[in-house]
């Protein structure tokens, strides 16, 4: 397959593992991987504070560079941001009442998947050939979890890690409190999340936490950081890239 | 003037650790309740579907079911009064209470009387309200504020309570054990349903086809006031309407496992206008607006009006969870409150609430009326940043930039070299956690932030 890879500006920026993990994975499973470079950002942050028109010419921009007819599919290291085009993008077109745009919106969104749904949902796929031999705890994403609806798909990928050793996260299915800019405008409120989610990942013991979203994690991340608890954030990607 | 915002509200409720223990105890207990009861049905899904359309259809048509919901009442012998705003009902109920020739009255637990300060403006008419829900019964001895729509002391434990009503009440010597408590509140309560003339209550449904009005509850004392006095007062949101008999067969199944967790609601009560001999003879309704159609004008923020208050969404909420009901700054808490609240108030208040969700989705996936909460939080964020000024004006300021920036491809990459450049001075060991001004800084205050790596992944693409 031609699989066009939407990064995201986060894992782009701050996060690029995840990105390069996720090409390694697909060419080990034989597909071609493009990286249509005009890509930004697919307007999530905009949208989900408010600024829905400014986000606006981003989806444009989206349906324009992932819209090319020769992708058998857009695959992104992140529920949220393949979310954000599933969900919010048919509301912004009809907010503006661009009817076209809406149109290549609905024609495109069933082509862009997340990783895991496109390995497991599309391909078929559970074992995709990776050895990490770590303990490993697993924090399903809000948006892959409840908005995506991924199910155990992330989990059938990592169960067929070789030497994995994985534990289940207590409480998972409790948001971590990132939220996008929920995390800076409630602060408070979002790291009191983020407490009782660490609880949970240093209760398990295990030496590395993993989600299918950069996002998530940078905030699990930064309070495992702040909190010096000797406990890496890895994406999902990273870990079915590894071979040990 | 405004109330200050959900974040600041938020504070003090976070550190209080009674109330954090309290509000996990009793949310967790409940949440698992719900989902053991729901669980219990192989068509929830369908079953929400029906409640979802049965209220969306009202919705649409309310001006139709609103007109033969008057036409049934006053057939069946009740009173029908149409108040516009929070004043204009008080006023009314006011003045029912006192043509009724009494000085107090006994209250159902009631969610619209709430909202529209009806106990603190009967009391600047010299009327005594008493609440006898037993948590209402509660906040009110406490002189404290609902934070719950089902279980408004759910800030409350036991012991605070056995300390309030012995002091209250005069009740010494109580243990908290919770039947000794209801005990005490049952010789406080008796009294006022054996002497007091007039009952006033909300109302959870109304039947437009038959004129019926439906009050649930769980513990038979809404039933003590809606049957004992001699004249009945209900005060009833528009939006409350069911357009037929048949509608509350799919309601009252959706209402009990969704709100308490429990198969089917203890006390239902029902009743049309006034029977002769039996019951209240004279029964008023009041027909409350107080911003449901204004809020009904917007397409999709109308959902909210859908609403049962069986409060499913508080319980999941991981906000809610952790701030409790106070914060919100309004009788409706919760997700509910946050898309409710700001809608009532015209978008003229309570336009911090919108932004007090993660949109996790928790709520949207209980929501036995399928109120796609995350949905409507965002697109009122966005009316709120279009059509007010309550949205600082720095944000609006750095959401334009940042839009520019990601417009184009070279400004993007551009400003991600600038990111690496100007974390350099600010990193150590390849973290970011010093302090800084913005919302950066906000970020920082909990949490590091990884210094941007040497290569975005573009370049190392480029390089590959």
């Amino acid at each position: 397959m031609r699989v066009a890879l939407f990064v995201t500006c986060l894992a782009d920026t701050l996060a690029p593992a995840a990105g390069q993990a996720t090409v390694a994975v697909l060419e080990r499973l034989g597909h071609e991987v493009v990286f249509p470079e005009e890509q930004t950002c697919c307007g999530q942050m905009h949208a989900n504070t408010g600024y829905q028109l400014q986000a606006l010419p981003l989806v444009r921009r989206f349906v324009h560079v992932f819209g090319d007819a020769s992708f058998d599919a857009v695959v992104s290291p992140s529920a949220s941001c393949v979310g954000m085009v599933h969900e919010q993008y048919p509301r912004l077109c009809e907010l503006a009442g661009d009817e076209e745009l809406g149109a290549r919106v609905e024609a495109l969104a069933p082509r862009v998947l997340e990783l895991s749904d496109f390995l497991v949902n599309r391909l078929g796929v559970e074992d995709v050939g990776a050895t990490f031999a770590h303990r490993v705890t697993y924090h399903p994403t809000c948006h892959g979890l409840r908005g995506l609806k991924l199910g155990d798909a992330p989990l059938r990928l990592l169960r067929n890690v070789r030497d994995i050793e994985l534990v289940e996260l207590p409480q998972a299915e409790s948001c971590c409190g990132f939220g996008g800019t929920f995390a800076v405008k409630n602060a408070d409120t979002s790291a009191a999340m983020l407490t009782d989610k660490l609880r949970c990942v240093l209760d398990t013991g295990a030496d590395v936490c993993t989600a299918g979203d950069s996002s998530c994690l940078l905030h699990i991340g930064g309070g495992l950081s702040r909190a010096r608890a000797g406990v890496r954030t890895l994406h999902l990607a990273e870990i079915l890239a590894s071979t040990g | 003037m405004k109330k200050a915002g959900f974040p600041q509200a938020a504070r003090p409720e976070l550190e209080n650790a009674q109330l954090r223990r309290n509000l996990r105890t009793a949310t967790q207990a409940i949440r698992g309740k719900r989902a053991a009861a729901v669980a219990e049905l192989d068509d929830w899904e369908e079953l929400r579907d029906a409640g979802a359309e049965i209220k969306e259809r009202t919705l649409r048509h309310l001006d139709v079911h609103l007109e033969e919901l008057e036409r049934q009442v006053t057939a069946a012998g009740g009173v029908v009064h149409w108040a516009r705003d929070a004043a204009e009902a008080n006023a009314l109920v006011a003045r029912l209470v006192r043509e009724a020739g009494s000085s107090e009255a006994i209250k159902v637990k009631s969610m619209a009387t709430d909202e529209i300060g009806l106990n603190e403006a009967l009391a600047e008419e010299g009327i005594a309200a008493w609440e006898t829900d037993l948590a209402e019964l509660i906040v009110q001895l406490g002189n404290d504020r609902s934070s719950h729509i089902l279980v408004p002391a759910i800030h409350r434990n036991r012991v605070e309570i056995r300390d309030l009503f012995a002091r209250e009440l005069g009740e010494e010597g109580l243990t908290s054990d919770p039947a000794e408590l209801a005990a005490a509140a049952r010789r406080h309560l008796r009294e006022r349903f054996l002497s007091v003339g007039v009952g006033i209550s909300g109302a959870n449904f109304a039947v437009a086809e038959t004129g019926a009005i439906c009050v649930v509850e769980s513990e038979g004392n809404g039933r003590m006031c809606t049957t004992l006095p001699h004249t009945l007062i209900t005060v009833m949101g528009i939006e409350k309407l069911l357009p037929r008999f048949d509608d509350l067969g799919v309601m009252l199944q959706l209402l009990p496992r969704s709100s308490t967790g429990e198969r089917m609601n203890p006390y239902t009560s029902l009743w049309t206008g006034v029977t002769p001999g039996d019951g209240p003879q004279t029964f008023h309704l009041v027909l409350l607006d107080n911003g449901r159609t204004e809020a009904l004008a917007d397409a999709h923020g109308r959902q909210a009006l859908r609403c049962i208050r069986c409060s499913a969404c508080l319980n999941v909420c991981p906000v809610y969870e952790r701030t409790g009901g106070h914060a919100y700054g309004n009788t409706y808490p919760g997700p509910i409150g946050a898309i409710l609240a700001p809608q009532l108030a015209g978008m003229r208040d309570h336009t911090s609430l919108p932004w007090a969700s993660s949109l996790c989705g928790a709520c949207y996936e209980v929501c036995p009326v399928k109120i796609d909460i995350p949905s409507v939080l965002v697109h009122l964020r966005g009316r709120i940043v279009r059509e007010t000024r309550d949205a600082p004006a720095g944000e609006r300021l750095s959401m334009e930039a940042l839009a520019r920036v990601l417009g184009s491809r070279r400004r993007y990459e551009a400003a991600q070299k600038a990111a690496r450049v100007a974390a350099r001075p600010l990193a150590r060991d390849g973290r970011i956690e010093r302090r800084l001004p913005g919302p950066l800084g906000e970020w920082l205050r909990f949490r590091d932030l990884p210094a941007p790596p040497a290569q975005t992944f573009r370049e190392w693409w480029r390089e590959r």
